[in-house]
């Protein structure tokens, strides 16, 4: 569903992204792990056209997309719950979810979208009308996903959704991101949440510095000496 | 003394309506892309010329010329911001600042060159007719030219609350990454922003020529002029857009009646410099 290649992205002359190669299968859970600053962000970004990558591509459902704008990347079906949630807080609950649903493939079908995403959280129903800043934390996030469900898109990229969130909060993430897999959602998890990333993904890649250092299955690398010592403490 | 006053406060408010419509120009395009307008007045003086060549040309009224003169100010709004505006939306500010002065010296020359230095207005038949309500009079130029903006800043209002499009230039306003995540197509719709503020100021223009006569040294009086209602209203804010343009017109209007007519900007300014010490977010916002 989706391949990267050999991607090098640079932010002036530092190097973010030093030759990264992943895929993704139809139906996928790919876990992407890494420290602060290893270049998980930049590799969503970059797939979905928000920076643009000096060398390497990525294709999506076989079409090269390497630097097409968002929009354009979004219309064939990828989707985007960014870290800090991004939503937008001046516009009401109902506006920010139909905000998702612009693009031209999402719009026809917005109001049978707009039942499931509000039956999947019922909150933002209750809260329709409320400027979106001020839900809470979790809300915002419930937001943010739903919004990317308003697109419909084929393969969703997670970066850090349960950044900040209570426990409950974080429980709620990874049983919506679970829902979406069984609905066989392609999807790319960034998770600072190591441990239940990698046992939710069947697949992971390990990012230090811009590049992959690691891949394997999520089993695979839960066992390996380098993420228990780095990442998980052990 | 009292009917004097009173009577200028409703001359202010009629003539700070059209003010408010051409500040309200310039509110959505800083609000949304944060660029300042420097050539707006500019902009509202061709809106006044457009409006009396085809007043003088073809015989079409002022009030009727206004959707014409709106498309077009919004189609040269459009182009301008794809071709020369958008390439420095993420430019230092004094740099944007010499390409929107160097455009307003442009639209000025240009319009001296086809018009010449000398006023035009418009001799409308209704210019002279008037309502009378007890003791006052209203102009029905003025009153026309009113009610036409304040029936645009709610198709405006109507456009931001209730179209997609209008939604989307809210979000983009909002949150420009969260616009890009939703798959926003930002920079077209920085277009389209920059055109409908075109049109506002366009429009009002149209609805102006109808009170003053069209000079092309009045573009940077009414540059500073939608600056100071922008500012006393509220950077960004569309109500306080509004707002502004009345009180500014009521301020004017009485100063005129109070002190003398050539002082009336005096009263603006200082108000201005009242707003900066006392009030620095504008009297209309309501957070800082
Ligand atoms: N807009 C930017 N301009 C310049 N440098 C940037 C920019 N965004 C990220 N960087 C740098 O690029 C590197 C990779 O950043 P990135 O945000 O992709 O990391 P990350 O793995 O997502 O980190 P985190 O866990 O903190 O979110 C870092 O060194 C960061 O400082
Ligand atoms: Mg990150």
């Amino acid at each position: 569903m989706l391949t990267v290649e050999t991607l090098d992205l640079f932010y002036g002359d530092a190097q973010a992204l030093d030759g990264v190669s992943l895929t993704a299968g139809q139906g996928e859970i790919v876990a992407i792990v890494g420290a602060n600053g290893a270049g998980k962000s930049s590799l969503i970004r970059s797939v979905h056209g928000m920076q643009t990558p000096s060398a390497g591509r990525v294709t999506f459902k076989g079409a090269d997309i390497t630097g097409w704008p968002s929009h354009r990347v979004c219309e064939l079906g990828v989707g985007h719950v960014a870290e800090g949630r991004q939503i937008f807080p001046n516009l009401s609950v109902l506006e920010n979810l139909e905000m998702g649903a612009t693009l031209k493939r999402a719009r026809g079908a917005m109001a049978a979208t707009l039942r499931r995403v509000m039956a999947l959280f019922p909150r933002l129903d209750e809260r329709r009308r409320q400027a979106a800043g001020t839900l809470s934390g979790g809300e915002q996030q419930m937001l943010a996903i739903g919004r990317c469900l308003m697109g419909q898109p084929e393969m969703i990229m997670f970066d850090e959704p349960s950044l900040g969130l209570s426990p409950t909060m974080t429980q709620e993430v990874f049983r919506v991101i679970r829902a979406l897999h069984e609905d066989g959602m392609t999807i790319l998890l960034v998770e600072q949440n190591v441990m239940a990333s990698l046992k939710l993904a069947q697949r992971g890649y390990v990012l230090e510095n811009g590049r992959v250092v690691l891949e394997g299955t999520g089993q695979a690398l839960l066992d390996s000496d380098r993420v228990r010592q780095a990442y998980l403490g052990l | 003394m009292l009917t004097d006053i009173v009577q200028a406060t409703i001359m202010g408010l009629l003539t700070g309506m059209v003010y408010g419509l051409m500040a309200l120009g310039l509110s959505v395009i800083f609000g949304v892309m944060r660029v300042v307008n420097f050539a707006h007045g500019e902009m509202m003086v061709v809106g006044m010329y457009l409006a009396w060549l085809l007043f003088e040309r073809a015989g079409i009224d002022p009030l009727l010329a206004v959707p014409l003169v709106a498309a077009a100010l919004f189609a040269a709004g459009y182009g301008l911001q794809r071709g020369l505006i958008n390439p420095f939306i993420n430019v230092a500010e004094h740099m944007q600042f010499m390409l929107l002065l160097a455009l307003s010296i442009i639209i000025v020359n240009l319009c001296l060159l086809i018009a010449g230095p000398d006023t035009h207005g418009v001799q409308v038949d209704y210019m002279f007719d008037s309502y009378a309500l007890g003791p006052f009079t209203f102009d029905a130029v003025r009153v026309y030219a009113a009610l036409a903006a304040m029936a645009i800043a709610f198709l405006l209002y109507l456009f931001f609350t209730r179209t997609r499009i209008g939604k989307s230039i809210r979000a983009a306003a909002d949150n420009h990454t969260g616009a890009l995540v939703v798959g926003l197509d930002v920079p077209r719709l920085y277009a389209l922003t920059f055109g409908v503020g075109a049109a506002c100021v366009g429009a009002a223009g149209a609805l102006m020529i109808l009170v003053v006569q069209a000079q092309p040294f009045l573009a940077i009086d009414y540059t500073l002029l939608a600056f100071v209602i922008v500012i006393v209203g509220g950077l960004g804010s569309m109500p306080g857009a509004l707002a502004g343009g009345l009180l500014i017109g009521v301020s004017e209007s009485l100063a005129g009646l109070l002190i003398q007519p050539s002082l009336k900007s005096v009263f603006s300014f200082g108000l201005l410099i009242l707003v900066l010490l006392l009030r620095p977010q504008g009297l209309f916002t309501r957070r800082g």
